[in-house]
């Protein structure tokens, strides 16, 4: 296995077209993953969870852009269970996501209509260990990881 | 499309039973019916996720979006959720303080009609 710029193995790569319609089996795949790897059956939910929001940020990002590259979806257990979902679209910084995962800045996540800082809220509220950074072309990388048992 | 909805009137209300996954690919036929159900004139809604095995947030947004609009034509929206998975993502999002959730049908009539 070759090592990434991260320096974990990733183990799985899936590379979706942007469309809603695969969000799903993105979910489907990772908790799939998640039991094989060793996650506890209780945070398999959350694993769901965070893969969908993740994965479903990613396609209304590329569709708003229009954008019909894949969206990439990397598996790798390196002592935790660890996913990351990377998009091509042009957004925000990578801090200032991170920032809105955690809550800042929004006191009503649900008030903002393009659904996307409700999306960020679930994501850092069931991700404890929750990594957004910027790719070099301008995408975005949600790096999360869950520990194994 | 693994989301099933079905809807029937009972006391007074519409309610609207939703079971399956309510995600980003789903959570626009939600939205559709809701908005159909409030164009011909069925104002009082029960939304009930007992049977919704995924929800995220594109299904909280559409339920959100929901709830404005029914009150815009004077109307009501309540929710039973007697499972704690999903009453967990209202919790976390703050939404439990925006709907009235309830833990049964019974109890939502009875609540709605009250109120």
């Amino acid at each position: 296995m070759t090592g990434t710029a991260a320096g974990t193995d990733v183990t799985v790569t899936l590379r979706l077209p942007p469309s809603a319609a695969h969000v799903r089996t993105a979910r489907l795949i990772a908790a799939a993953m998640a039991r094989r790897s060793g996650v506890g059956e209780e945070i398999l939910d959350e694993v769901r969870l965070a893969v969908g929001e993740a994965c479903a940020r990613a396609v209304r990002m590329q569709e708003r852009q229009g954008m019909a590259a894949p969206v990439t979806v990397e598996f790798a257990e390196t002592g935790r269970f660890r996913v990351s979902v990377v998009d091509g679209a042009k957004t925000g910084s990578g801090d200032e996501l991170t920032a809105m995962a955690n809550g800042a800045g929004a006191p009503a996540p649900w008030a903002d209509p393009s659904g996307d800082a409700l999306g960020l809220a679930l994501l850092g509220a069931v991700v404890q260990d929750l990594v957004v950074d910027q790719e070099a072309d301008g995408g975005t990388r949600v790096t999360m990881s869950w520990p194994l048992i | 499309m693994d989301l099933t909805l079905n809807s029937h009137d009972q006391a007074g209300h519409t309610v609207l039973a939703v079971s399956g996954e309510v995600d980003v690919y789903t959570a626009p036929a939600l939205r559709d019916r809701i908005a159909d159900l409030l164009d011909s004139g069925q104002h009082r809604l029960v939304i009930d996720l007992g049977g919704v095995e995924f929800l995220d947030s594109t299904g909280l947004g559409v339920l959100v979006a929901g709830l404005n609009r029914a009150r815009e034509v004077g109307g009501s929206l309540s929710l039973v959720c007697p499972q704690e998975r999903v009453l967990k993502l209202f919790r976390i999002t703050g939404l439990d303080e925006v709907f009235t959730v309830y833990s049964t049908v019974d109890e939502a009539l009875a609540g709605s009609s009250a109120g």
